[in-house]
């Protein structure tokens, strides 16, 4: 606008420009401004340089990000078949297998973080590895079915009848056409794996750092801003890099392959792809071994099978440890859930219409912006969750109404977290939607709103059920940013999960084993529904990245 | 079925879904106490493992005329971090769960302002760290050795007793003790070494304690939900560190401790209360101290937070003085003696354990 000199800016570019300063806005006082007010205040203190080189600084650096990037190699390894089977195979059960693989991404990190200590006691790289890598096989499964799913089979087809053994025609037609996918959830797995917290704290006994947990000491229990400052700026660069290859894959996207409609590409396996399938059901049977131990530990007690966990979900828990009792955090949970939801729904929504228009104005600067928006939007998934949550502290008072104790809170910085993960689903398939069907529109006489609602809505309200629902699941787990928010009076399911499992008693135990199980029930019933309703026919659009 | 049957049918889900929480969405922390205009509200910001009757709290209101409001805030640690950050425009109105081990830290920086509660000279004063009494002990806990008798019983050994016995090769890996870098107790178990070998002996001992097998963990919960055999989770290893009053969480069907405390091997973390400088509502802050340290509130700690209540002639939960009783000689130190050094001993920890 201002940057016209003379140019003339088409009015359209300017109305865009006014639609995207709402999610701007929204990013600016949610996420920007507390995350820059609390690293300024490090820097003022001083001291920044000396950590940035100290070489412990860059052994801890190196480790996180190499850790995070074994973890990003398993769940990649791990989620392939899993999508294959997901996107290709026609077999009884692999509905099923859709909802049991999202169960991961919504466990309290504590509880795997235990579960996972009871299988190698004592902690180490790789069950801290192994355990990233759990929470995440969801994100590259759902994200590489979802393209998977509508690839042409001929090209395979062809290859095989020119005499290319099945794994050649795999690594030479297939995987290329995948690769875009597969990079952009890779990209979004390492975002989590380099900023994972409760499970490095848990697994890695304090012996492996990495920079989120050394953030976070030094933060909260050390008040060494200026250090904290220091690790956020390594981190940060670290994560832009990652957003920035992963959107460069992204862009190979666009005019990449052919796609055919869902329901012919999926049948029986035959021959060798059965080693495919079987190869996943093992993934399938290592992702349930966690989650079936914590069923176990929901009904055991010390003398036997015991269902005094589920019991005392009508309860407090043992001397009062929670201030309301299970089922109430429950609803808590759900009500926050749904409010950040719609939260971030309006706000994604309107930053992926805004990208999409964006890119695909003349101008460079337009793009250029875009690209820009593009990766902002993904940056509070690559923050640390208490440096935003100490920027709240020092920044939020300067708004009416002092927010930092508010409840509205809770849903706010949920709705910051999953609002990437909705531009992330909607986008493609907004982009994807063909130019001509609209161009038509207009040369009809439709106005820009009208083509919005004639053409782009109703061939991507599929996609944005499938993201709501995504994002309401990805919500009921939040734990970072909820549990600095969450009021006692108003836990969450993962806050009083958190608090019980930090009390001795028994019961206490088991209340907190069988929320969990509560909480997997939950988001079981809740994918189960979305899928229903977001699939065509049986295929689900969900998990596009 | 059709197409539009099952879309129909979804969407009816997912309302359900979205109205059932909507229902409770609106204020869904509100309290039972009917919203009264008048009724000022004080916020009172804590500890996460802040803990008490609804009956108490909702009674306090009555008889004050206050509508008291909790707000959590991470551990002891992170409690004052965010009191001193917050300090020119605090998020409440009074704070409760500073300990002695960061109590110097509040002070320094300027976080409490000074109040005399009347109710003080009924045994909190005992613990005061400041003459000008800006902060006010609320409650008490030990950090001790926690075993598991069964274990010794069934092998035939000795059950531990001191700090030493820990360092001894008859108890072999069979300790488990938190991090002072990421978990209260810890800090308090090195602090109460610290105290009892001095400052030039501590690393010695742990030394000692290294070679001999221990294991140490990031959080309580892993200690003792994990490691420790004497808890549900029933670990391998029969000695932990955790509170004087754990034993009282772990009595069994025969009304006995399961687990038992060594009360020659603790160190004292006391809470404190004050009321925060540039609060908006002073006097109100001033009445939540008082009820902090009333008799009232003082007979719920025990029970619902695991710690002793800092008024003298408060009763204690039955079983309390065979499963938890109060360590007669635990291990303190000065609060500005913590401050001038827990960031060096931390940090000579962290290097000697390879932490």
């Amino acid at each position: 606008m201002a940057l016209a000199h003379g140019r003339v800016i088409p009015a359209r570019t300017v109305g865009l420009t006014l639609l995207g300063l709402l999610p701007v806005a929204f990013l600016v006082v949610f996420f920007a401004w507390p995350v820059v007010a609390i690293v300024g205040r490090g820097f003022s203190a001083g001291g920044v340089d000396t950590v940035l080189g100290d070489p412990q600084t860059w052994r801890l650096a190196g480790f996180t990000l190499a850790s995070a990037a074994a973890s990003t190699v398993v769940a990649v390894v791990a989620g392939l078949p899993v999508a294959y089977l997901l996107a290709r195979v026609r077999l009884p059960g692999v509905g099923l297998a859709r909802t049991i693989v999202l169960v991961p991404f919504v466990l309290p990190t504590v509880v795997v973080g235990l579960a996972f200590r009871a299988i190698w006691p004592d902690g180490g790289v790789l069950p801290l590895v192994l355990a990233n890598a759990f929470f995440n096989v969801a994100v590259v499964a759902r994200t590489v079915a979802g393209l998977w799913a509508h690839l042409d089979p001929r090209a395979t087809e062809a290859a095989r009848a020119l005499g290319a053994s099945p794994w050649r025609a795999f690594r030479s037609v297939t995987l290329p056409a995948l690769g875009p996918a597969v990079a952009s959830a890779a990209a979004v797995v390492f975002l989590f794996c380099a900023t994972s917290f409760g499970v490095v704290l848990i697994l890695g006994g304090g012996s492996y750092r990495t920079l989120e947990t050394e953030i976070y000491l030094r933060t909260v229990d050390l008040l060494d801003l200026s250090g904290a400052a220091a690790l956020s700026l390594i981190q940060f660069a670290a994560v832009v890099a990652a957003l920035v290859l992963g959107a460069m894959a992204r862009r190979k996207r666009e005019n990449a392959v052919k796609l055919r409609s869902a329901q012919v590409t999926a049948r029986r396996p035959r021959g060798g792809e059965w080693w495919t399938v079987g190869a996943a059901v093992v993934v399938l049977g290592l992702l349930l071994t966690p989650i079936v131990s914590l069923l176990l530990e929901s009904v055991s007690g010390s003398d036997g099978w015991s269902l005094a966990g589920y019991r005392a979900l009508n309860t407090v828990g043992q001397n009062d440890a929670l201030q309301v009792s299970g089922w109430i955090a429950a609803q808590n949970s759900l009500a926050a859930a749904t409010d950040a939801t719609l939260l971030a729904m309006a706000v994604g929504l309107i930053a992926s219409v805004v990208l999409v228009a964006l890119r695909r104005s003349p101008g460079g600067l337009a793009r250029g912006m875009g690209e820009t928006m593009d990766v902002a939007l993904m940056l509070p998934l690559g923050v640390s969750a208490v440096t935003v949550g100490f920027g709240y502290l020092v920044t939020l008072d300067a708004l009416p109404g002092d927010l930092r104790t508010s409840p509205l809170l809770v849903p706010f910085a949920q709705a910051l977290v999953i609002m990437p993960l909705v531009v992330r689903m909607i986008l493609p398939v907004l982009r994807a939607v063909d130019i001509r069907l609209r161009q038509a529109a207009a040369t009809l006489g439709a106005s820009p709103a009208r083509v919005w609602r004639e053409i782009d809505f109703p061939l991507v309200a599929r996609s944005v059920v499938a993201a709501a629902g995504f994002g309401y699941v990805v919500a009921l787990g939040e734990f970072g940013a909820t549990s600095f928010l969450a009021r006692p009076d108003a836990p969450t399911l993962p806050v009083a999960i958190a608090t019980l499992i930090s009390r001795p008693g028994e019961l206490n135990n088991q209340m907190a084993y069988a929320s969990c199980a509560l909480l997997m029930m939950v988001t079981v019933v809740a994918v189960a529904l979305i899928d229903r309703f977001g699939s065509v026919r049986g295929r689900s659009t969900v998990g596009e990245f | 079925m059709s197409r539009t049957v099952r879309t129909v049918a979804g969407l009816a889900g997912v309302a359900v879904l979205a109205s059932a929480c909507s229902l409770s969405g609106g204020d869904s922390g509100g309290s039972s106490a009917s919203p009264d205009q008048k009724t000022p509200t004080v916020t009172l910001v804590t500890h996460d493992s802040f803990a008490a009757p609804q009956d108490v709290l909702d009674a306090f209101q009555r008889q004050s005329g206050i509508k008291l409001k909790i707000l959590k805030s991470g551990d002891a640690g992170a409690l004052t971090n965010k009191l001193v950050l917050t300090k020119g425009s605090p998020i409440g109105d009074v704070a409760y769960g500073v300990d002695n081990t960061f109590a110097s830290r509040a002070l320094s920086e300027g976080v409490f302002q000074p109040y005399t509660s009347p109710e003080a000279d009924r045994g909190p004063q005992r613990y005061s760290v400041d003459p000008q009494h800006r902060l006010s002990a609320v409650d008490l806990g030990d950090v001790c050795v926690n075993i598991d008798p069964a274990y010794f019983a069934s092998k035939g050994l000795p059950e531990p007793k001191s700090y030493d016995d820990l360092a001894d090769p008859k108890y072999k890996d069979l300790t488990v003790a938190e991090s002072p870098a990421t978990a209260s107790p810890g800090l308090a178990f090195l602090l109460g070494t610290v105290a009892k070998y001095g400052e030039d002996g501590w690393k010695g001992y742990w030394q000692k304690l290294k070679d001999n097998g221990l294991k140490t963990v990031s959080g309580w919960e892993e200690a003792y939900t994990k490691d420790f055999s004497g808890s549900s989770g029933k670990g391998p290893r029969p000695i932990v560190v955790s509170y004087a009053s754990s034993p009282a969480a772990e009595v069994g069907e025969d009304g006995k401790p399961r687990t038992k405390a060594l009360l020659d091997t603790c160190f004292r973390q006391v809470e404190y209360a004050g009321v925060l400088t540039n609060g908006k509502q002073i006097p109100q802050a001033q009445k939540v101290v008082d009820f902090l340290l009333s008799q009232q509130f003082q007979t719920t700690v025990a029970a619902n937070m695991y710690v002793y209540p800092a008024r003298q002639g408060v009763e204690l939960p039955a079983g309390w003085a065979t499963a938890a009783p109060l360590p007669q000689a635990p291990a303190t130190m000065p609060a500005d003696k913590v401050q001038a050094g827990r960031e060096k001993w931390i940090g000579e920890w962290r290097s000697l354990m390879g932490a």
